[in-house]
């Protein structure tokens, strides 16, 4: 989003060291002018190298978008919509019902965000107010290392290791929403640890001081002064949190059991197996004849998927409050 | 007034900073009530430390290393069987740099008092506009209670987080630097306030400058390098300063 301020802030920063450095010299007049000329003419091409940079990141989004939208509208155009959004996806016999990915890729990231999000929160806390310094020593390590963590190694993990642990719970599979969003949600805590405790650590010293010196107590401190303060970068760790949950694939391909079916509405729709709209496309992409009706339709996935992430962020940028406003842009 | 018991008694008062720092040395000090009690001295000679060992803020510095005692009404702070929240109630802290709380100033002066579980309306209301008023501010802020704290002026914010001190009715008052950034004429106002409050409360004060601290104070301790240097009365202390180190420094000789 700020791609296009930050290019100036660093056009900025090399022009004043140049200047700085000619500046004081002692040079004669003629080769004062000749240093100038070299000056402008690297500034020049360093600031037309990086204005590239930026409009390459717009032609590219834009490409992006127009690639999605012709190889994805025929679903859009060739399908009833009522059969579109139909209860069966069968693609062998021509039945694109997207409705049981898309309740399947809602019920695993909703799974993943009540789990994840008072978790994350929560252990952020403890981080950023509560744990004495040798523990956030022993704990931040152990957070960047669950960042690092290959997702298909966690969705094995979730494969030998929880799915077992589900079926003999009373599941009829291990292979579930919730075993799914289990995975995801450990997925995206250390998103929302590391951006949240960002958050709190911003919060300046003076509101923690403030308020105990006016008999709060360190609990009230936390929810009455330091998280209202910290609201904004806590609902970007979240925002960010959940894209994460969205998006991921391959994980949640090995362990959600891949049945593209509607699961009954309750709680026990996390218990049984699903299908997410990603993991469609991935599985099916490389069957599918290029150009054929089951092609349009995988792309016209990847259009629903790439509507319902940008909503999110546009929600998210809405719930910061910045309500889309830039920086002025920057001119020497 | 008869009674010769010191509000506050600091006794061979030692802390020393997580990171080694000896921040104060042996200190010793009584406060009486109702008394504006001046803390001066160079910067890092353990004033803002001392003020924040009195009600406890210094439990938050990690590894801070404390020995000796503060008594409190006679009975010692450090004690485990001490509630820290309530010691903090009534020795309250108002800090050099001014911070409003997020929210409207309302909500600033009633943060405390609702903190403590106080919910009744009439007597918030009444807290609040009695707070604002010793704290010199009602008349600048009575017509806006309900906009936000961040909208106030420098001094105005400086007088705000007097008045939400106030509005808990401690019994003693930490001031670590109050007029800090504020032009003469808040400078006035705050000074002017503060000899209406000592009536009602004891004092505690870092002050801006050696010439604020000569125009308000009841008594004064020099602080250098984390001791107390000398304590006197204002007369003596800032007219006839017995020891060398004191003469110098409210002379202007060094600091």
């Amino acid at each position: 989003m700020n791609e296009h301020n930050r290019p100036h802030t660093s056009t900025e920063g090399t022009s004043m060291k140049t200047r700085e450095a000619s500046g004081p010299s002692k040079m004669t007049a003629r080769s004062l002018w000749e240093n100038l000329k070299d000056q402008s003419a690297s500034e020049l091409i360093i600031e037309n190298l990086i204005r590239l940079s930026g409009i390459s990141v717009i032609v590219v989004v834009t490409l992006i978008f127009f690639f999605l939208l012709r190889e994805g509208s025929a679903a859009f155009l060739d399908i009833p919509l009522r059969q579109l959004f139909g209860s069966r996806w069968y693609p062998i016999e021509g039945l694109f019902g997207l409705w049981p990915l898309m309740v399947g890729s809602f019920w695993v990231t909703i799974g993943a965000v009540v789990i994840a999000v008072p978790l994350g929160l929560t252990t952020a806390i403890y981080l950023g107010e509560i744990a004495p310094l040798w523990q956030r020593e022993i704990l931040k390590p152990f957070i960047e290392v669950l960042a690092g963590i290959p997702s298909i190694v966690l969705g094995f993990l979730g494969w030998v290791a929880l799915a077992p642990i589900i079926q003999n719970l009373g599941a009829p599979s291990g292979l579930t929403a919730f075993t799914g969003s289990f995975i995801l949600a450990y997925m995206s805590l250390p998103t929302i640890i590391s951006i949240t405790e960002d958050a709190l650590y911003a919060v300046p010293k003076e509101y923690r001081d403030g308020s105990l010196a006016l008999g709060a107590t360190q609990w009230q401190t936390i929810w009455r002064v330091v998280l209202p303060a910290a609201r904004s970068g806590i609902v970007m760790a979240i925002m960010l949190g959940i894209g994460r949950a969205i998006g991921e694939t391959m994980a949640v391909m090995l362990v959600t059991g891949n049945a593209a079916n509607i699961p009954e509405f309750g709680f026990g729709a996390l218990f049984q197996p699903i299908r997410t709209m990603t993991a469609t496309i991935a599985a099916e992409m490389g069957e599918v004849a290029q150009g054929s009706l089951h092609y349009n339709v995988l792309f016209g996935i990847g259009i629903v998927l790439f509507v319902v992430t940008s909503g999110i962020n546009l929600l998210a940028t809405r719930l910061v409050g910045g309500r889309g406003k830039r920086r002025p842009g920057g001119r020497l | 007034m008869s009674n010769p018991k010191p509000k506050l008694s600091i006794q061979n008062l030692f802390f020393t900073y997580g990171d080694e720092t000896e921040a104060l040395r042996n200190i010793n000090l009584d406060i009486m009530e109702n008394e504006l009690f001046i803390l001066f001295g160079p910067s890092r000679s353990g004033k803002s430390t001392l003020l924040r060992l009195m009600n406890r803020l210094s439990d938050l510095s990690e590894g801070g290393q404390r020995q000796g005692k503060i008594l409190f009404n006679g009975s010692g702070i450090f004690s485990r069987k001490v509630d820290v929240i309530n010691l903090r109630r009534r020795i309250s802290m108002v800090f050099a740099i001014p911070t409003p709380l997020p929210g409207t100033i309302y909500d600033n002066l009633t943060y405390g008092l609702k903190m403590a579980g106080m919910r009744d309306k009439a007597t918030l209301d009444e807290r609040v506009a009695r707070s604002l008023q010793q704290a010199a501010l009602w008349d600048e802020v009575k017509d806006r209670l309900h906009t936000s704290a961040f909208a106030l002026s420098g001094g105005q914010k400086q007088r705000l987080c007097l008045a939400r001190s106030l509005a808990l009715e401690p019994e003693v008052i930490l001031l670590d630097n109050p007029t800090s950034g504020l032009d003469p004429i808040s400078t006035t106002i705050v000074e002017q306030s503060l000899h209406e409050l000592k009536q009602q409360y004891t004092i505690i004060m870092v002050p801006h400058s050696v010439q604020q601290a000569a125009r308000v104070a009841d008594k004064a301790a020099f602080l250098l390098d984390g001791q107390v240097i000398e304590v006197g009365r204002q007369k003596d202390l800032f007219v006839n300063p017995k020891d060398q180190r004191t003469e110098d420094y409210v002379t202007g000789r060094f600091g």
